[in-house]
């Protein structure tokens, strides 16, 4: 097995909420490699959200240590989790997040223009099949390919990691499977390690490792036997 | 351009009338900054250059009469370049039609040669021709004010003696751009100044051989004040009135303080917009950014770092500046010259000049890009300061509680819609209050900008009804006895006489003096009354002065302090005088004294030089008849005339200001009204959304949102009263006012008007915005997130 991408120690999160403390993460340990499709699973609360930002370099841990590749991520100021997030990692989000003033090809080009060895637009987009739509604001597409711009943006840098919290969160059945699909491809395709939170179970059959979180902690790991392809599973 | 960047302009398409709105308080802020001061410089360059081409003099003297020779021995006073010598004379004029009775400043002038000093510019006509008994040529601003033509024949007493004379020419000198008696007041319709041929003047006064008033040009970097000294010891022998450098010469000071208001005007209110549109640019930024919070946080996510971002924000404030700004130099440049046109015609400049300088734009782009900054950067703070993290989840829904109201139990007097209001308020206690300092400002702009004419009126009512009251003032050639009260009274129409004494002096306190008169009034005057500024009376004490409050400061005496007062006339009494106390007269430069102790102070017997008259006004015509025909009365003032030619002459400047401040006023109160109502909108579109699905009527609904805005308005504006009187004050205080002290006067229509305006800019904004609220998409805006 190659070298991990990601590897956590102890993590712990604690959120101050007016008087009151939140444990988001109560000691997480944790490994992931390259090229590795992993489904974070959990409750609401369990701090599924907190974990995974905490590994893109927009959070911070309370106490504990992370570090990607031979980037240490814990004790980073903002300037270096920024470079960090600008050269590495691409987020996906459950409400896409685009920037509604900007069709969908500048949306991806908010990306082109800063990244050292971009993919132009147009590849990203039609990437996700969206080579047709490129000139769209986000008004004129549905949810769906709002979400594919989304990911298009997300990839659009060649990124090492694709971070996505609740990608198919606010999409039907069908659109979800889509998206998905696309993102299977970019894994199984440019290599990228992927990590998809998601409430839904059965996306789990898709991953090479299926994490458990619950109250802030890490409860379960499996292996799938056999990776399904997006085709195959059903909820 | 860069996709950021695309979002920059998409973003500011989108908030246009915003982004318009912001940038017209802007523009109003430079505009009238740099129209004030661009008027400001270049009326001084008009001045100064008006100055040497004419060649003013820097030294005026008057005597009663000095010999020629003298011309040499004043030559030889350090520092003086050039001296002119001349006869003035003031005597009685009448012109075919005119009953109250004219003054003419007569004086010689030889049209052979180019004078020296106050050259004349022919303004029309001709000069006379050398040498031509009674052809005159007279002062512009006399002719217009007067409406005559060339060629118009008037009348004048010289020496006792009616002379006919002609108008030939019309002129304009440096030494009348303020044509006045002598009082603070511009006198264009009654007092009129000659020029005529020098020796036919003479001659027609004795003065062959002499003169009696002197000009004085001084060396570069010579001493204005040593000239004056050493003038007056020379003239002292022959009468002399004592000289006055050109700083008290009564037209250069009048201009002088016109042209200082405009300094004033320039600084303080454009400082109140650039303060103003700091503060919508910072609510309508803390909007933006709040409104972006998932585009920012995505930015972030991206790798843009918070640099960028904030740059990206710092370009949109930067935008509305910019565009401010060029419009802002668009208006001050349109505004300037129309202030400095109508000050040239009004002060009657030889030429238009009109200059924006550089520095002035830079400086005005300066502070408003600091205002804009200033308000910008706690918004774009927020920026640098939200996690991505915190971002990406949704704000937390705002924390409401009851109301101070509720909570003391009384939940019951309020609608559910009242209730909204109110909590809205009361959860953004900084913002309503920002919304009504807006307002607020936009209302003490409207008042500082126009209580001028009431602080006028109320001055004008003060100074003519009971400080002033006679309706006709006589002035006499010489001092007569007392007795002379009976003789006036006498005359057709007369119901009161009060008899005054005026010694023109010069008073010195250590290395300060001021030349001015001592006047006196009958212990029992009513005519003529001395009221300080809240109108109560003083009278001087025996045996001592009584100084107005500013020409003590301007000594540097106080009660109880001695000045040497030197008597200009009569015996030329030199001695000391013990100043009895100060009173806060809204006119004048003046040192009181009772009659008797003046007389005595004198060494002269019970005399009198003036006499104020209560008169019949039916029987007034045949009264100035008569007084026209006694040699004895020199100058006589119709009060009236005075109060109507000041009146016109600050109509017109008063009116302009006034519709400029008030359009200015209105672009702050729509900025800020605007502005509020479009962000309580946006951030509220869901909440009025939802209310429309449950079955709101748009009325029902708009009343939620504006009513808010009706309740913050209702608030700003007696704030902006208070502030107004405020601002006022400091108008007042920051302005030169050496003759006129301009009282703390608004009037109830003035309150009036300035609510008026915010109310209907208040009203415009509402239509605009109730326009979105009916067309508020309710299913869409239920589907978005925020």
């Amino acid at each position: 097995m190659s070298e991990p991408v990601f590897r956590a120690r102890a993590l712990t999160k604690v959120y101050r909420m007016g008087e009151s403390e939140v444990h988001a993460l109560r000691g997480v340990d944790l490994e992931i490699h390259a090229g590795e499709f992993i489904v974070l699973l959990g409750p609401s609360g369990s701090g599924k959200s907190t974990l995974l930002n905490i590994l893109g370099g927009l959070d911070t841990p309370t106490t504990g240590d992370v570090r990607f590749l031979e980037h240490q991520l814990t004790g980073a100021d903002e300037a270096e989790l920024t470079r960090y997030r600008r050269e590495h990692v691409g987020f996906v989000f459950q409400f896409y997040n685009l920037i509604p003033s900007l069709t969908a090809r500048e949306n991806v080009a908010l990306v082109t223009d800063i990244a050292v060895d971009p993919m132009s637009s147009a590849e990203a987009l039609s990437w996700v099949g969206l080579g047709e739509r490129l000139d769209h604001f986000p008004s004129q597409l549905s949810g769906g390919e709002q979400q594919r711009v989304a990911i298009a943006r997300a990839i659009a840098k060649r990124p090492q990691v694709l971070l996505c919290d609740e990608p198919t969160g606010a999409l039907d059945y069908e659109t979800g499977k889509l998206v998905l699909e696309v993102i299977a491809k970019i894994n199984a395709e440019l290599g990228t390690t992927a990590m998809v939170i998601t409430h839904n179970a059965a996306i789990s059959g898709m991953a090479d490792r299926v994490l458990r979180l619950g109250n802030g902690k890490i409860v379960g790991e499996e292996k799938p036997e056999r990776k399904l392809t997006p085709a195959e599973i059903s909820w | 351009m860069t996709s950021l960047d695309r979002k920059l302009m998409r973003d500011l398409w989108s908030l246009k009338t915003q982004v318009v709105s912001i940038a017209l308080v802007i523009a109003c802020g430079i505009g009238g900054f740099i129209g004030s001061l661009s008027t400001y410089s270049s009326l001084v360059w008009s001045r100064g250059h008006y100055y040497d081409t004419a060649r003013f003099a820097h030294v005026f003297a008057t005597a009663k009469r000095a010999p020629a020779s003298l011309t040499q021995k004043i030559h030889a006073i350090p520092g003086v370049s050039e001296v002119e010598t001349r006869v003035v004379r003031d005597s009685q004029l009448s012109i075919p039609g005119v009953t109250p009775p004219m003054i003419a400043r007569l004086i010689g002038y030889d049209f052979a040669r180019p004078a020296g000093m106050n050259r004349l510019t022919l303004k029309s006509g001709r000069w006379p021709a050398p040498g031509a008994k009674g052809e005159v040529v007279v002062n512009q601003r006399f002719l217009e004010a007067r409406s005559l033509k060339l060629g118009q024949h008037m009348n004048v007493l010289l020496n006792g003696k009616l002379e006919r004379l002609q108008l030939v020419g019309t002129v304009l000198t440096p030494e009348y751009i303020y044509a006045t008696r002598g009082g603070g007041m511009p006198d264009d319709e009654w007092f009129a100044v000659l020029w005529t041929d020098a020796q036919a003047l003479a001659a027609a006064f004795n003065m062959e051989g002499a003169f009696n008033s002197v000009l004085l040009r001084l060396q570069r970097g010579a001493s204005s004040e040593a000239a004056v000294e050493a003038l007056d010891r020379l003239l002292e022998p022959y009468g002399g009135f004592g000289a006055v450098g050109r700083e008290d010469q009564v037209s250069d000071k009048i201009l002088t303080q016109e042209i200082s208001q405009q300094r004033v005007f320039g600084t303080v209110l454009p400082a109140i917009f650039l303060l103003v549109a700091a503060f919508i640019l910072n609510v309508v930024l803390h909007r933006q950014v709040n409104a972006q919070r998932g585009e920012i946080a995505a930015l972030k996510a991206l790798g843009y770092d918070d640099l960028a971002i904030a740059w990206h924000y710092l370009k949109f404030a930067s935008v509305i500046v910019l565009l401010g700004v060029a419009l802002g130099v668009w208006l001050g440049n349109w505004l300037g010259n129309a202030m400095t046109g109508l000050y040239t015609d009004f002060f009657h400049f030889p030429e238009f000049h009109y200059r924006l300088e550089p520095w002035l734009v830079l400086a005005g782009a300066g502070a408003a890009l600091g205002a804009a900054f200033g308000g910008a950067l706690a918004a774009i703070r927020g920026v640098v300061r939200l996690r991505a993290a915190e971002a990406l989840r949704p704000p937390a829904p705002a924390a409401f509680r009851p109301l101070m109201i509720e909570r003391l139990g009384y939940a019951g007097l309020l609608t559910p819609a009242q209730r909204m209001i109110m909590r809205n308020l009361e959860r953004k206690p900084l913002r309503a209050a920002t919304t009504v300092a807006g307002i607020a400002g936009s209302v003490a702009i409207l008042i500082a900008g126009t209580f001028w004419s009431d602080a006028i009126e109320w001055f004008m009512d003060v100074q003519f009804n009971m400080v002033q009251r006679a309706q006709v003032n006589v002035g006499f050639a010489e001092p007569v006895p007392r007795e002379a009260r009976w003789e006036l009274a006498r005359l057709p129409g007369v119901k009161q006489v009060e008899v005054t004494r005026a010694i023109p002096v010069r008073l010195r306190a250590g290395h300060r003096s001021y030349r001015t008169a001592l006047i006196a009034l009958a212990d029992d005057a009513l005519l003529q009354r001395i009221l300080d500024a809240e109108l109560r009376e003083a009278k001087p004490a025996p045996g001592s002065v009584l100084l107005t409050t500013r020409l003590a400061e301007r000594l540097g005496v106080a009660p109880g302090d001695e000045v040497m007062a030197e008597l200009l006339e009569g015996k030329r009494v030199k001695s000391w005088l013990r100043v009895g106390g100060t009173v806060r007269e809204l006119a004048g430069m003046n040192a009181w004294m009772r009659l008797e102790d003046l007389n005595r102070f004198a060494r002269e017997g019970a005399v009198v030089s003036g006499a104020g008259l209560l008169v019949d006004r039916a029987q007034e015509g045949a009264l100035l008849e008569r007084l026209k025909q006694m040699p004895a009365a020199a100058v006589v003032i119709v009060n009236r005339t005075l109060v109507d030619t000041f009146r016109e002459t600050s109509a017109k400047n008063v009116l302009f200001f006034t519709a400029i401040l008030s359009a200015f006023a209105a672009t702050i109160a729509v900025g800020v009204v605007y502005n509020s109502a479009r962000i309580q909108l946006a951030e509220r579109a869901w909440e009025l959304a939802s209310l429309r699905v449950l079955g709101f009527t748009r009325g029902e609904v708009s009343v939620l949102l504006l009513g808010e805005l009706a309740l913050e308005i209702a608030a700003a504006i007696p704030l902006g009263f208070a502030a107004g009187y405020g601002l006022a004050a400091l108008l007042l205080a920051l302005m030169p006012h050496e003759m006129i002290e301009f009282p703390l006067i608004i009037s109830r229509p003035t309150y009036l008007y300035a609510g008026a305006v915010v109310v209907a800019a208040g009203v415009v904004s509402a239509l605009i915005v109730r326009n979105r609220i009916d067309n508020l998409d309710m299913v869409g805006v239920l589907k978005t997130r925020e």
